[in-house]
């Protein structure tokens, strides 16, 4: 499920955030912001001015407006990103209201408000309780409705050990009862730190935003003493260049499109994670994910179905297929594991058999036991037909079964068995009595659309690991039939976290999925680690996303995020620098005009005067704040197709747009100002 | 423009790029401390000696710090032991004109120009130094200051291509080595070359010669003190005097000025430069001069491809460096070949197009040449009177100086400033792919960013801020010969030159005068060493990190399309912070005298 983001302009997103882009004004906000911090003094400056100004009274004071505008401009843009979080942790909070614990002590239950609870204590949830921490379930089986937190109704099941114990405060207990020891404190537990970080609240600036930020400070501090080295040479020209007409040239020349927008891409970028149904425990992950290029996966879930199916029934010398396929088929009717069912179905499917009913007359079904290895189902004599004993199981099982009948094991089955388990699958025979029948393939079914995934994946420069516990023969055929660049078989736990030092030796970025307590490990050294929300406690710790969907595939999504996230800086930034070449045609034959008439070739839009001029820059230079921010939000749209190929379309769009579409927009604004006699 | 120059062009950029992967290649023999060259048995004992007395160990190699010292350190000791040589001329040997000391700012200016390889020169040589200062104060750091540029960059690529290290090199063997292997033995070759084109090389007093047609000049009238005698009016009294013999410079020329060009020094012998007919005798001469000027900077973008391993990108950022020196070159040829627009308005206009302060030998084309090569390179000689040209023609050479000198640049200070704006490009650009941004598998990060970016603003906070401070005060003023936006031009050309230690001069600007001497040599001291300093810093930044192996989602480095970023991220990020001022000079300079308006 994803949830559903809320509409761009929202009214109730809208209206506080229009209340926030002036509390944001506070100095010691804005500061965070070099940018938008030079800006706002620009305007403060300006807007001085107006008083002591003459004749220009008008157009200084339409500069400060509009100098001030863009400062709102950029911190409503925050604002609106912000908002959008907020709304989801309202939403959440719901789930947050005061609980009650039942806090077993010494075998006796006490009821204490949940805020009370200290690890380690021990609870008691039964049905229609809502479970007041974050904990593992230690006793007992219940069915738990998550959906305060995935926004899914359908109750999972939670057990007491193995992979599904962990239970998050805030989530309901529908049936049952089971114990619960508490592992994390109120305000620190999993449900508090999604309405943290969902709010933005503790949002930290990840490592390349600040680089970014770095940079756009670094490109004011440049463009200040250009500005401010033009009173002097103006002094030399005998021409004198006001504070409000600098401060506007200033503004224009640094980068604020992308300085007032930057904070509103990062929040978003966790808000499209989020909207995904994953919990990003940093900005920081969602920018790494970007940067994996390499994906270790799990084979079962991921890519193939998780059950092995039959796909084939090679029947032995002289045996009609009909006859194996009803034969399995008998075998198959009351094993209710996804094989057996996949037989039945392969049977159906093929031969047109139907699933006769299980209550077949007189027949006794023979369970899978570990002695026997095999399962099956017994007929006796009846109405002249005879007694049948079908069986089906593993090779070497079938073949004692047969022998000790005094049968034997045909020749083309050994080869038969011998090839299936060379392309990777489980061959499964069957017999009749003491007649070997014939022997069915059984193998994981690769999900449909995989490889084409992989394929994409690949043409984004990732690379995909397929780790599996089969034999190195299986592994590959899976491997080659899913696309996957590589495999790793027979793997266990530990050999992950090795997998995953080692590429990242190599200089790789890695990232994994994983549910299990033995995947922790793991999850804490990828550089993104997604932890089921299905699974244990441990391993949603040391993972820095949690997938609420408990959805494996989810990772590649997660990626395109990450890219989109980045993509988005970059080219709002392109966009932002490219922007100025414009800016300085409006400005520059503005400024010495005065002057110098004979600059009026460089006037090259044919701007109407040079008071419009410099407003219309100034003018653009906000309202393109306001332009993009729709874009900042739902990000640059990221397709695979090679970084080459990104580049030169984005290079394209933002770069060489950046420098053309802000010649029109000023030439458009500066028409409309010229018409209704603003200047 | 003629088809004749136009093939000139396409041969120099042809024999440009011909000579760009040898001597590349051989720049790799040369900067490894273990390489060998075919001049080992002549310079392999010299070298070793030469680590004996200075106490090196070549193989020990220094981290960022290390190597930033020694530099400094190195630049220091040069610095004062020019300034004493200078200071005490009227003592030393190889002064057959008996020249005087140099004043105490003067020395200082001259001292830091050569040091920082900027050359930029307030004094007139065959009036100041003496053949001595010459070839020990002044050629010593032709090499020096050139091996040191050499030195910096080497140690850049070594940053950039080096993994999860962290040295990078030694720099008293890079000094060394490029010294030795480079720079002596390219020149010995270069200098007897251009002595076949009649070069001078030799330790005679000046000559002089009898005038075949002596003329009169009128000149103030001067008392038996040496004072002008000033008139009723106040003005000064003028005489006649008849001229008759003309002194003619000698010394040993074609030893230095091999050196000048091949290390982008740019100091000339004679105070006309290369335009002096000793100094550049024939068009061979002239040609040669010019290629020399671009060959070892051209050859380190080769150098950069090999050492990582990723010569396309070598060659693309070759190639960027060679769009914007073409577009310039183009510019300036183009506007020198239209002439003086009044010119044309009187209806005087020479077909040949804006002559003025050009060597009639050389002519539109190759002056204009020239001067693009140049200010591209950080030589600073030239064979023209760049105060001359036209307001645009002008505006090339200045607006080259004003990128930083990346098209090709000084050697070594050309690549690395080059790399800085590389560095930029693939941080801002690198995002638009959806990865942190890499450059050849390392992480650009804040460090890096901050480093680039204060390399870039000193560069135009130094130009701005003294140009702003000259042309605001009495003492900048002072100095100046033409008035309105083309002396602001000049302002702007002698910080701008200064600071990215160019060394030309747009003339027309009496710039030996205490306080422009100051100012103009702290100037070339922040433009060289506090770029150098942060430039350090990314390469010891960089030389610790892992790279990330090449994928399809990595940031290509190279082709067409990462040479048409760096050159937009070039112009819109280094160009674009002096337009404002660009205008207030010689782009109003332009459309006034379009209008007639001259100064």
């Amino acid at each position: 499920m994803t949830r559903k983001a809320p509409s761009l302009f929202d009214g109730k997103i809208v209206g506080p955030a229009i209340a926030d882009s002036f509390r944001k004004l506070h100095p010691a906000h804005m500061i965070r912001n070099p940018v938008m911090f030079v800006t706002m003094v620009g305007a403060i400056l300006t807007t001085v001015a107006i008083f002591t100004a003459g004749a220009e009274r008008g157009f200084i004071a339409q500069l400060a407006l509009w100098l001030w505008f863009t400062v709102l401009f950029a911190n409503f843009a925050e604002a609106v990103a912000e908002g959008r979080g907020k709304a989801q942790a309202a939403a959440l909070r719901k789930a947050r209201s005061d609980t009650t614990a039942r806090r077993l002590l010494a075998g006796r239950e006490e009821r204490v408000p949940a805020t009370h609870l200290r690890k380690g204590d021990l609870v008691v949830c039964e049905a229609g309780d809502v479970i007041p921490a974050d904990g593992d379930v230690v006793e007992g089986i219940a069915s738990v409705d998550e959906a305060a937190i995935t926004g899914e109704s359908a109750p999972v099941i939670r057990e007491s050990g193995g992979d599904r114990s962990a239970v998050t405060g805030g989530t309901r207990v529908l049936s049952d009862r089971i114990v619960v020891r508490v592992t994390m404190e109120e305000g620190h537990g999993f449900l508090d730190r999604m309405i943290a970080l969902v709010e933005g609240a503790r949002r930290q600036k990840t490592p390349n935003e600040i680089a970014l930020t770095i940079l756009l400070a670094a490109l004011t501090v440049i463009f200040l003493p250009v500005c401010v080295t033009l009173k002097p040479f103006g002094v030399y020209s005998g021409t004198v260049f006001s504070i409000p007409v600098l401060t506007a040239l200033l503004v224009c020349l640094i980068p604020t499109t992308i300085g007032g927008l930057l904070s509103a891409i990062g929040i978003a970028g966790m808000d499209r994670v989020m909207q995904r149904n994953v919990l990003a425990m940093s900005g920081r992950a969602v920018e790494a994910a970007g940067d994996v290029d390499v994906l270790l996966l799990d084979k079962t879930g991921t890519i193939t179905l998780g059950n092995r199916m039959a796909t084939e029934f090679i029947p032995a010398g002289g045996v009609p297929v009909s006859v194996l396929a009803d034969a399995a088929q008998l075998a198959s009717l009351a094993d209710e594991t996804p094989e057996g069912r996949s037989i039945a179905v392969l049977a159906k499917q093929k031969f047109g058999l139907r699933g006769r009913e299980v209550a077949e007359p007189h027949a006794q079904f023979v369970p899978f036991t570990a002695q026997t290895r095999m399962s099956g189902v017994d007929f006796p004599a009846l109405n002249g037909k005879p007694a049948r004993k079908i069986r089906k199981g593993a090779a070497d099982a079938v073949r004692a079964h047969v022998e000790s009948l005094g049968g034997s094991f045909p020749q083309d089955m050994v080869r038969g068995v011998e090839d299936i388990s060379r392309a990777g699958g489980t061959p499964l025979v069957v017999a009749d009595g003491r007649d070997v029948l014939g022997v069915m393939h059984l193998k994981d079914v690769v999900k449909g659309g995989i490889k084409e995934r992989f394929s994409h994946l690949r043409r984004m420069g990732i690379r995909t690991v397929m780790i599996t516990g089969d034999n190195p023969l299986t592994a590959a055929a899976i491997a080659a039939e899913a696309g996957v660049d590589d495999f790793m078989a027979q793997a266990k736990p530990e050999d992950k976290l090795a997998r995953i030092r080692e590429e990242q030796a190599r200089g790789h970025l890695v990232a994994m999925t994983g549910d299990g307590t033995n995947d922790a490990p793991a999850l804490a050294q990828a550089d993104v680690g997604v932890a089921m929300n299905t699974g244990t406690q441990a391993a949603r710790e040391a993972g820095n996303m949690v997938d609420l969907d408990s959805n494996p595939t989810k990772l590649i999504e997660i990626v395109e995020i990450g890219k989109q996230l980045l993509m988005t800086r970059g080219a709002l930034t392109t966009f932002s620098i490219a922007n100025d070449v414009a800016k300085y045609f409006a400005i520059i034959p503005a400024m010495l005009m005065a002057t110098f008439p004979a600059i009026a070739p460089l006037n090259v839009m044919r701007l109407q005067s040079p008071s419009s001029a410099i407003l219309s820059a100034v003018i653009f230079n906000a309202l393109i704040i306001i332009a993009l921010i729709p874009l900042a939000l739902h990000g640059v749209r990221y397709r695979p197709i090679g970084a080459l190929a990104v580049l030169r379309r984005n290079l394209l769009i933002f770069g060489a747009g950046g420098i053309i579409i802000p010649f029109i927009g000023i030439k458009a604004i500066d028409i409309i100002i010229a018409t209704i006699h603003l200047v | 423009m003629r088809s004749t120059d136009w093939l000139q062009l396409a041969l120099y950029i042809g024999a440009l790029a011909l000579i760009t992967k040898p001597l590349g290649i051989y720049l790799t023999h040369v900067l490894d401390a273990r390489g060998t060259t075919w001049l080992d048995p002549v310079m392999k004992p010299l070298e070793r000696l030469t680590y004996r007395l200075m106490g090196v160990v070549p193989e020990k190699e220094q981290d960022w710090k290390g190597y930033t010292f020694a530099m400094l350190l190195f630049s220091l000791a040069g610095c004062l032991f020019t300034y004493a040589i200078l200071r005490l001329q009227h003592l030393l040997p190889l002064n057959p004109q008996g020249l005087g000391p140099l004043s105490p700012h003067l020395a200082f200016n001259t001292a830091v120009s050569f040091t920082t390889n900027t050359n930029w020169q307030s004094y007139g040589g065959e009036s100041t130094m003496s053949y001595f200062s010459q070839m020990v104060a002044l050629t010593l750091h032709n090499f020096a200051s050139a091996a040191t540029g050499i030195a910096i960059a080497a140690a850049l690529v070594r940053g950039i291509a080096r993994q999860s290290a962290t040295t990078l090199g030694n720099f008293w063997v890079d000094l060394v080595r490029t010294t030795y292997y480079l720079l002596l033995p390219i020149c010995v070759v270069f200098a007897i070359a251009l002595v076949s084109q009649g070069m001078i090389q030799n330790f005679s007093p000046y000559t002089k010669a009898r005038l075949v047609e002596p003329y009169k000049v009128p000149v103030e009238k001067k008392n038996d003190k040496g004072e002008t005698v000033l008139g009723a009016d106040g003005k000064p009294v003028m005489e006649e005097q008849t001229i008759d013999e003309q002194v003619i410079a000698q010394g040993p020329m074609a030893s230095q000025i091999a050196v000048k060009m091949l290390g982008t020094n740019g100091g000339g012998f004679a105070n006309a430069n290369a335009a002096q007919p000793f100094e550049n005798p024939t068009p061979l001469s002239n040609f040669l001069q010019m290629l020399s000027i671009f060959a070892i900077g051209s050859a380190l973008t080769y150098y950069l491809g090999r050492m990582t391993g990723n010569q396309g990108h070598g060659w693309s950022v070759w190639a960027a460096m060679m769009a914007i020196f073409l577009a310039g070159a183009l510019v300036c040829w183009w506007a020198e070949a239209s002439g003086n627009p009044i010119h044309h308005g009187l209806g005087v206009a020479a077909a040949d197009g804006n002559m003025e302060g050009k060597e009639i030998r050389f002519g539109i084309f190759n002056s204009a040449l020239f001067a693009t090569i140049t200010t591209a390179a950080s030589c600073g000689a030239v064979n023209s009177m760049h105060d001359s040209f036209t307001a645009l023609g002008g505006l090339v050479p200045l607006f080259n100086i004003e990128l930083g000198e990346i098209v090709i640049g000084g050697v070594g200070a050309g690549l690395y400033g080059m790399l800085v704006f590389v560095v930029l490009a693939v941080f801002i650009a690198g995002l638009m792919v959806g990865r942190t941004p890499e450059y050849l598998g390392k992480k650009i990060q804040s460090y890096e960013v901050k480093m680039a970016m204060l390399s870039l603003l000193v560069l135009s906070l130094s130009i701005l801020g003294f140009s702003a401070w000259a042309s605001a005060s009495e003492w900048g003023l002072a100095g100046l010969n033409n008035v309105g936006p083309h002396g602001l031009g000049e302002i702007l050309y002698a910080f701008s030159s200064a600071t990215g230690n160019n060394g030309s001069a747009f003339a027309g600007l009496t710039a030996n005068t205490p306080w422009y001497n100051t100012t103009l040599g702290l100037a070339m001291l922040i433009g060289r060493f506090l770029m150098i300093i942060p430039i350090m810093a990314i390469a010891g930044s960089l030389v610790v990190k892992k790279a990330s192996p090449p994928g399809a989602g990595t940031f290509p480095v190279s082709g067409v399309t990462f040479t048409a970023l760096l050159v937009g991220t070039v112009l819109l990020i280094g160009a674009l912070n002096f337009f404002p001022v660009l205008a207030l000079g010689p782009i109003i300079e332009h459309f006034l005298n379009a209008q007639g308006t001259l100064y």
